[in-house]
């Protein structure tokens, strides 16, 4: 039996071909066959672990939710030392200094990416800015979101910390931090879905050992972090209860 | 410098020394804690920490109503309580917290029922940077209520 592993579609490019090694390593370490499929959408890819046809997968914490509490999926690791931040950005030379510069009616751009955009919107409440008050300009990934601010058709925009820093040198002299986020516990983990469950705790010893290999550490570094640490699913239950409180 | 004396929800009473000064919400950050189903603190993070001004070994195994701050109505922890505890829902609204130095900070708290193979274990707290314009809308609204709380 081959199973399916995918990515959150908020992965950097960078990492597509460290995904495809991390797979290749997987299916050696556990002699089992996995197809990785990636997607650029989340609609898309939701609708296919709705439809059962998901059995691992490195999830925006977002997509946990549904994918612990209604489909059975275990938590099993997450990257060690790399929460999801928010950052917020506007272009260098504007006049806004911080969140409360921000006025009703501004434009905000972000890329499709739920975490990080109700990070965002949650760093916007002190200038008594919502969804409802605000135009948002949709962005398929956040160097567009950079364009907007460079643009100055979008007075701020809304970032993940690994993408803002992973920024070239020349985006980044055209824009300028105002506010990031330092929640710590919000972070992508890896789950294995009901189809694998008995093989569930050997996938985690194996994801726990992988940074003691040279190999395995190589791979991780292709992913753009040094070790999988381990996640519980009071770990995961507690992040899902944290992102509920965020939710409104 | 005023000394008050404050009455909790459960009706203990204890005295604190107030001052006028009030903190600034750590830009970016939320303050986390967590209770047990009798609102025993058993979690909390760094910021948590940082803004009551407790070590957090002063913190862990106390009660949460230990931030308690004098201008706050009890009916606001009332409707806490009843909301997350009685009803299992989701409780928001506007706090005014005391620190252990007796200066204070505003937040924009929102407490959940932490529901484990469908039973409460406790209840999570997080607490994000509050607007100025809730703040002076919930500064009035408060005081009327306390006022009335006095006059019962």
């Amino acid at each position: 039996m081959t199973y399916t592993m995918t990515v959150s579609p908020d992965f950097s490019p960078d990492y597509i071909a460290g995904w495809y090694i991390f797979n290749t390593w997987l299916q050696k370490k556990t002699g089992e066959g996995i197809h990785l499929k990636l997607y650029d959408s989340f609609d898309v890819q939701r609708k296919d672990i709705i439809d059962d046809k998901i059995d691992l997968i490195f999830a925006n914490p977002y997509e946990a939710a549904m994918l612990i509490r209604e489909k059975g999926f275990l938590a099993i690791a997450a990257p060690a030392d790399k929460p999801d931040e928010a950052v917020i950005c506007v272009k260098d030379d504007s006049d806004i200094q911080t969140v409360e510069d921000l006025k009703e009616n501004c434009t905000i751009a972000m890329a499709d990416d739920p975490q990080v955009n109700s990070v965002g919107m949650i760093m916007l409440e002190p200038a008594d800015l919502n969804a409802k008050n605000i135009s948002i300009e949709k962005q398929k990934n956040y160097v567009l979101v950079a364009k907007n601010l460079i643009n100055e058709t979008a007075e701020a925009g809304f970032f993940l910390l690994d993408a803002y820093d992973n920024m070239s040198k020349f985006v980044k002299s055209q824009i300028r931090p105002i506010i990031t986020s330092e929640i710590s516990v919000i972070r992508h983990i890896f789950l294995v879905g009901p189809k694998l469950s008995n093989k569930a705790e050997d996938i985690r010893a194996l994801l726990n050992d992988m940074h003691n290999e040279d190999k395995g550490l190589k791979i991780l570094q292709s992913l753009g972090f040094e070790a999988w640490e381990n996640q519980t699913q009071e770990d995961s239950e507690f992040m899902l209860d944290l992102i509920d409180t965020l939710s409104d | 410098m005023t000394k008050v004396q404050i009455n909790y929800y459960d009706g203990s009473q204890s005295e604190k020394t107030l001052t006028d000064e009030e903190i600034p919400f750590p830009e970016g950050k939320l303050i986390v804690s967590r209770t047990d189903t009798d609102g025993i603190i058993t979690h909390c993070n760094q910021a948590f920490v940082d803004m009551s001004g407790f070590e957090k070994d002063e913190l862990i195994g106390q009660p949460h109503c230990v931030l308690r701050h004098p201008d706050m109505p009890s009916a606001a922890f009332k409707d806490l309580w009843d909301t997350v505890k009685d009803q299992g829902k989701k409780w928001r609204g506007y706090v005014k917290n005391l620190r252990k130095d007796g200066s204070f900070y505003w937040v924009y708290a929102v407490v959940v029922p932490n529901v484990r193979d469908g039973k409460t274990v406790g209840f999570a707290s997080i607490r994000r940077k509050p607007s100025r314009t809730k703040i002076n809308e919930l500064t009035e609204t408060y005081k009327a209520m306390l006022a009335e709380e006095k006059k019962a």
